[in-house]
């Protein structure tokens, strides 16, 4: 019983969190797995160790002007660094956070509405954007998207500016329905059109970053929009599409595809989590509904998802003491494919079978070479005590994962050297797995 | 947005596709590695698989690809050698091949149009954009084939969906297999027939019983030496009952063990081209670790790769290795370009230039290696009228090129008209499908049956 909580809770680590070690697992063990579900949604408070890491510092662009080529390719630089600087802090605080589910619903929400620094450029923005995800990311579904609809970095990244009355960009009023928060099919390209009308006039504000409403290149003519017909806003559609039915299963099937197996919204499971979904928006409630079903602890769960490259580099980094400090860390994200504030496209990262190709099978190697060679000799220790039969066993323990099949653990127990034992654990099959 | 790589959804498999041909069946317990993948490849998540299908076992280290000596490998059983240029976000057909003469075109296109002067002319009023003069060399040499006014009925204009269904070719129902990935399964099981260039495997080449694998830019050098690599593959072996995403997990890294066995050795006998595309190409040397944010907006699909032309010059590497790779998937993204387009795709057009002309140029020179022909898609067109930030939204039939020596030169299919358009987008006159099923006929030398559901007429453009 006792075993069945540990693996249980182990689950839930990985999947609400980054995964935990046995410290961690031994404590919530004690708790239950109902009492770890509340502390993991206990947000309001401060996260001690990952508030400690401290953000870096962004040049403001609008007070700098520069005159010469060579000052712009030294601005550009500059951004460069800062952009690097970013995706380190925000991977220090996942590898330190003290409850890991705040980084890792911010790192969902950051796929859900993907902004890219490729072209939004200002590390600053992207960084506002971050704090935006971290500190509204569990509350009403509906303020959340307000507010990602207004941050400067999703102006400029769906090119907002540039939708005005008589010539509509229909990016973000495509995007916010498609991918957002209604899914493809529960409108039609009428509706995305209507829609871009709606929001003519919202623009970033390059001199103060700013979101600003520029009511002479607003349209404010009448829109028919799913249906209804009015002087609809930005902010109307907002709220008519968070508050329909079709809306209450995208936002859940969402975040099941992610935390439990992937699923298409009009799954029976769907239906019924968004029914209680949809009485109030709420995420924590929604988060919290998931991790109690009986589906997220089922043997499809269980098996259901493939470690996202930040997931399976910051998991074996708390496994082995780290603090994301490596600089080499970034390098191995860039081979495994995922950069944290540059997601491909709008769309955010694809799930599962994306991530398992030829090339990401190397990367993960690498990846596993690196962290075996650079692991300290006290984490290592466990390992080294064992016998050889007893040494999967403490591998599986030192990762946080339930065991190994047969084959692996027979592989395992043969690994001529701590470092080579260490490297075959992280990319066997079952660690490569959440 | 930079780029469009599909994401991999998992509805499930329609029931009217054609099928892998029917094996003795044989019970689970008699699966080898390699009929496993018949259950765990690129369909995986569909659910719908099926784990007892067999077929005949082709051990990786038995795997015929590669004889760099005899360089006929590739050449054996069909005619040619096909490869894909994926063109992300939706390339703005009107300003790769435009009507100058048209005057409605200007019109459309105040401030994002070219005028007659500036155009590379063909015939039939059509020019090409200013920079592709590589192309427009091709086209001279009647070795560029000019595809007008691909699409498909009833567009889609999201990028995702739109995507899909033309890595699918199949626009009424969500599939989850590829045009290619369904020959694949109907024609073997070698992981190398296709390769995607890159860290990710496109759905075209994804099917329900293999999939194609995926070639990275960066080192195909295994780390850890011999006391990793002999737990290597008796970790990386799927097993009967092995759930479907574990399974999935082993089957890639034994595909590993096969690609690197043959593609390291087959690229050590051909050094990357010296030129400035090749020297990125560096298989044998360090990966690349270049950082995120620091890569410049136009390098294509940049944080996959170093670029069109890299990429293409390690596909030029490995045909002249005599690597029996049938169909190789390259991809340039960046083409959505919503506001100030034309300095950005004037930027894309010219790499997508320099490396297809660069790349036949190259494989010319081989006469012993099979004709390659390259082969361009794209999403979806754009908008035909410009929108009000110097830039276009997304639209529906485009162009597309077939390039080689083999290639007879010249237009097919129909010019869209720039009148008679559908709620602002151009009526598609040809049906990719007819694309698809011409270079399955007369490239890869195959029934176009093995991957389309319905018969479509073939082009003579090959």
């Amino acid at each position: 019983m006792a075993e069945n909580t540990r693996s249980e809770i182990a689950h839930l680590y990985r999947r609400a969190g980054f995964g935990a070690n046995s410290g961690e697992l031994d404590a919530a063990v004690a708790r239950g797995y109902e009492a770890t579900v509340s502390q993991l949604l206990q947000l309001n408070g401060a996260d001690p160790a990952a508030d400690a890491v401290a953000p870096p510092t962004f040049t403001n662009v609008n007070q700098t002007t520069p005159n010469t080529v060579a000052a712009r390719q030294a601005l550009n630089q500059q951004l460069r660094r800062e952009g690097i600087a970013l995706v380190s802090w925000w991977l220090k605080r996942m590898a330190v956070a003290n409850n890991p589910l705040r980084e890792k619903l911010t790192f969902l929400w950051h796929g859900h509405f993907a902004t890219a620094i490729s072209k939004v450029k200002l590390a600053g923005l992207m960084y506002r954007q971050n704090q935006l995800f971290r500190t509204m990311g569990l509350g009403d579904f509906e303020t959340l998207v307000q507010a990602v609809s207004k941050d400067p970095a999703m102006l400029v990244w769906l090119d907002s500016n540039s939708n005005q009355k008589g010539h509509p960009n229909e990016n973000f009023a495509r995007e916010l329905i498609e991918l957002f928060t209604l899914g493809i099919g529960n409108y039609t390209e009428d509706d995305v059109k209507e829609a871009a009308r709606c929001f003519t006039g919202w623009a970033h504000d390059r001199r103060t970053d700013a979101f600003v409403f520029v009511a002479g290149r607003h349209d404010d003519g009448p829109k028919t929009f799913l249906g209804q017909t009015g002087n609809f806003g930005g902010e109307d559609v907002i709220r008519m599409v968070t508050h329909s039915a079709a809306s209450a299963q995208w936002v859940t099937s969402r975040l099941w595809s992610h935390l439990a197996y992937p699923v298409a919204p009009d799954d029976p499971l769907v239906k019924d989590l968004a029914r209680a979904y949809a009485k109030d928006l709420d995420v924590t409630g929604l988060l919290r509904t998931i991790f109690l079903h009986p589906g997220f602890l089922s043997a499809q769960a269980r098996q259901g998802l493939v470690k996202q490259p930040v997931e399976y580099v910051i998991g074996a980094v708390r496994s082995f003491g780290g603090k994301g400090e490596n600089p080499a860390l970034l390098g191995l994200l860039t081979q495994l494919g995922q950069i944290p504030f540059d997601p491909p496209s709008v769309g955010g990262w694809p799930q599962n079978t994306y991530w398992l190709t030829t090339a990401t099978a190397l990367s993960r190697l690498n990846f596993a070479a690196a962290v075996a060679a650079a692991a300290p000799a006290a984490v290592l220790a466990p390992l080294e005590g064992a016998s050889a039969s007893d040494r999967p066993a403490a591998l599986a323990h030192l990762l946080g994962i339930d065991g190994w099949s047969q084959q692996t653990a027979s592989a395992l127990a043969k690994a001529p050297t701590t470092r080579a034992l260490v490297t075959l654990g992280l990319i066997a099959p079952e660690y490569v797995l959440n | 947005m930079s780029d469009y790589p599909a994401p991999v959804a998992p509805p499930p498999l329609s029931g009217r596709l054609p099928q892998p041909p029917p094996s003795p069946a044989k019970g689970i317990r008699h699966l080898t590695r390699r009929q496993f993948v018949v259950g765990a490849a690129g369909a995986a998540g569909a659910g719908a698989i099926g784990l007892a299908l067999t077929r005949s076992s082709a051990p990786a280290t038995k795997h015929p690809a590669v004889s760099a000596a005899s360089g006929s490998g590739a050449g054996a059983a069909g005619k040619g050698i096909l490869i894909l240029v994926g063109l992300f976000g939706g390339n703005d057909g009107l300003n790769t091949v435009i009507p100058f003469q048209d005057s409605a075109y200007l019109s459309l296109r105040p401030r994002l149009g070219y005028q007659p002067s500036e155009l590379l002319a063909l015939s039939d009023g059509l020019g090409l954009h200013p920079n592709l003069k590589g192309l427009k060399a091709l086209w001279d040499a009647k070795q560029l084939a000019i595809v007008r006014g691909v699409g498909y009925p009833t567009p889609n204009r999201s990028h995702f969906r739109s995507m899909d269904i033309w890595q699918s070719a199949v626009p009424d129902t969500e599939e989850v297999t590829g045009w290619i990935g369904r020959w694949l399964d109907a024609s073997g099981t070698d992981p190398l027939r296709a390769l995607s260039v890159g860290l990710t495997v496109p759905r075209a080449l994804v099917g329900t019983n293999t999939s194609g694998a995926a070639v990275p830019l960066g080192a195909l050098k295994l780390p850890g030496g011999s006391e990793v690599a002999s737990g290597f593959a008796a970790v990386e072996t799927p097993f009967a009952g092995e759930a479907e995403l574990a399974a999935r997990a082993a089957q890639v890294g034994a595909d590993l063990l096969t690609v690197q066995k043959t593609l390291a050795q087959a690229l050590s006998a051909v050094p990357p081209s010296s030129g400035p595309s090749g020297a990125s190409t560096n298989l044998e040397t360090a990966p690349p670790t270049t950082a995120p944010a620091a890569q410049g907006k136009n390098q294509g699909k940049g944080r996959y790769s170093t670029g069109l032309s890299a990429q293409l010059d390690l596909v030029g590497r490995l045909i002249k290795a005599g690597v029996a790779t049938k169909v190789y998937s390259v991809t340039l993204g960046g083409f959505d370009n919503h506001a100030a387009e034309k300095d950005a795709h004037a930027r894309l057009l010219a790499e997508l230039d320099q490396g297809i002309s660069g790349f036949i140029q190259t494989m010319a020179a081989e006469p012993k290696a099979p004709p390659v022909v390259v082969m361009t898609y794209s999403e979806f067109g754009r908008r035909a009228a410009e929108n009000a930030s110097a830039g276009t939204d997304h639209g529906t039939a485009g162009p597309l090129f077939v390039a080689g020596t083999s290639v007879k030169g010249g237009f097919y299919g129909d010019e869209p008209s720039l009148v008679d358009l559908d709620q602002g987008d151009l009526k598609f006159t040809t049906d990719f499908r007819s694309v698809y099923a011409t270079v399955l006929e007369h490239v890869l030398g195959v029934d176009q049956k093995m991957s389309l559901p319905k018969p479509f007429p073939t082009l003579d453009f090959v």
